[in-house]
């Protein structure tokens, strides 16, 4: 053996363990999500994103493009928005056609990730507590993550994740906050559009809403 | 007791005057598309009377979390919470929930001895959590219909269950016994501001993500109130059930 090869080996031997650890410990790498389950997940996202904010002063200041970036890069690989949009509209989701659809989760997402990311700056070191998980009968499927924000003097808020496993992991498809569905609460305004204007009318609905808050008005 | 039933019945007689109202209106709700909400033409007019009533109240929920100490706000929130926590313990007990209410009645004796006079909330960090609870939530594990929603002044949204919950609420409410009427005034005036301003980061959410305010916060309201009731587990409701299941 030559000092070159040892070399070679010995940095192959080193080397391995270190691209294992960066893969196990990258959330979005396909090959973990398989045995990350869903509590796990929840909670290491909401810890990856905690941990920013708190250091973030931009954020907490009320940076709103600085809290959907975040967002973007933390959280939304792992929501399913296609079905949040179909859960949204109900029955009117199947009278969109998969051009219709492609806008309406477009525009869904954008609206979503846009209104919740402002919740962020928001966040003044309340601690998220973890609920017990109870791992649902067999392998897929759907399940519900608990979590609780503690608020000094106040009732915990309750925020339960509702997740199913898709072909890359779990995936979130719906967040409830105090009981509230931010997904099915849109319902009722969807129906009523679709019935109004069609499926058109709600897209356009949609688009409207997010050019008028990314204009910063009201 | 004079003084519970004779605050019950003028409570109860403004409650009715309006229902009256609300109900002879609901001829002319043609607007009215969700069945739980028949007098939705009425409805949306007092949500906008209180839109109006808000152009006021906010600036000074917001002048008050600006002025205020954080630690002193907490303090103040606390204050309250912890006179509001015996009625959260009766009915946590008239709901037959014997844990929850105990745990209710040690977090008043706690808070109200170490915690001095409730300012401090040592309960909580004893692992006494605080519970939310009314005389609406009761009515409802009783098996009272919730009734018509409706939009009261400055209340808000309740549905007809829960309007009567809060009458009787209101006249246990310990606040309305203090007879010095300006120390009354003010209790009454700093815990509205208090609650107002702890509604304040809800605020920028609820106007950004709604399309029809009016509605977002009848459905929030309708699904909030449903996991009051079953403290937070409610059994799925047959509306989710819509989704296209071959389409996920």
């Amino acid at each position: 053996m030559t000092r070159n090869d040892f070399f070679e080996v010995s940095a192959m031997k080193w080397f391995f363990p270190l691209i294992l650890g960066f893969v196990l410990s990258v959330p979005s790498a396909p090959a973990q999500e398989q045995v990350v389950s869903p509590d796990a997940l929840i909670r290491q996202i909401t810890e990856d994103v905690l941990s920013i904010v708190r250091e973030d002063r931009d954020i907490q200041g009320g940076d709103t493009r600085k809290a959907i970036e975040l967002v973007e890069a933390k959280a939304l690989p792992h929501f399913n928005f296609q079905r949040m949009t179909a859960l949204a509209m109900g029955r009117d989701w199947k009278k969109a056609d998969p051009g219709q659809r492609e806008r309406l989760v477009d525009e869904f997402r954008t609206l979503l990730v846009r209104t919740y990311s402002n919740a962020l700056t928001g966040y003044k070191d309340q601690i998220v507590r973890y609920r017990p998980f109870n791992k649902p009968a067999g392998d897929g499927g759907d399940a519900v993550v608990r979590t609780e924000v503690l608020q000094s003097g106040g009732k915990p808020v309750q925020i339960d994740y509702s997740v199913e496993k898709g072909a890359d992991g779990w995936k979130i498809y719906d967040v409830t906050v105090a009981g509230v569905s931010l997904v099915t609460n849109y319902r009722d305004t969807f129906n009523q559009e679709v019935r109004a204007n069609g499926v058109d009318g709600l897209v356009k609905m949609l688009s409207d809403k997010n050019k008028q808050l990314e204009a910063g008005k009201k | 007791m004079g003084v519970v039933k004779s605050h019950i019945a003028r409570r109860c007689g403004v409650a009715l005057a309006v229902f009256v109202v609300a109900a002879g209106m609901a001829g002319c709700a043609s607007t009215a598309r969700n069945p739980k909400d028949p007098f939705e033409g009425f409805n949306r007019a007092m949500f906008s009377i209180n839109e109006g009533l808000d152009v006021v109240a906010k600036p000074v929920a917001q002048g008050y979390e600006a002025i205020v100490p954080g630690p002193v706000r907490t303090g103040i929130g606390n204050f309250f919470g912890n006179i509001a926590d015996v009625w959260i313990a009766i009915n946590n007990l008239l709901q037959g929930k014997i844990t929850e209410g105990a745990s209710d009645v040690g977090r008043v004796l706690v808070n109200s001895t170490v915690g001095i006079a409730g300012l401090i909330d040592v309960a909580s960090s004893l692992g006494l959590e605080k519970h939310a609870e009314d005389f609406g939530q009761t009515l409802g594990r009783w098996g009272v219909g919730e009734g018509p929603y409706l939009y009261w002044p400055i209340l808000g949204p309740r549905n007809v269950r829960d309007t009567f919950g809060f009458v009787v609420d209101a006249s246990v409410d310990p606040l309305s016994r203090v007879h010095d009427v300006p120390t009354r005034n003010t209790l009454t005036g700093v815990r509205f501001v208090d609650v107002r301003a702890s509604l304040l980061p809800a605020d920028k959410v609820v106007e950004e993500a709604a399309f029809d305010k009016y509605s977002y916060i009848r459905n929030a309201y309708f699904q909030m109130r449903r996991s009051a009731l079953y403290d937070g587990n409610p059994p799925p409701d047959d509306a989710e059930e819509d989704e296209d299941d071959d389409e996920k």
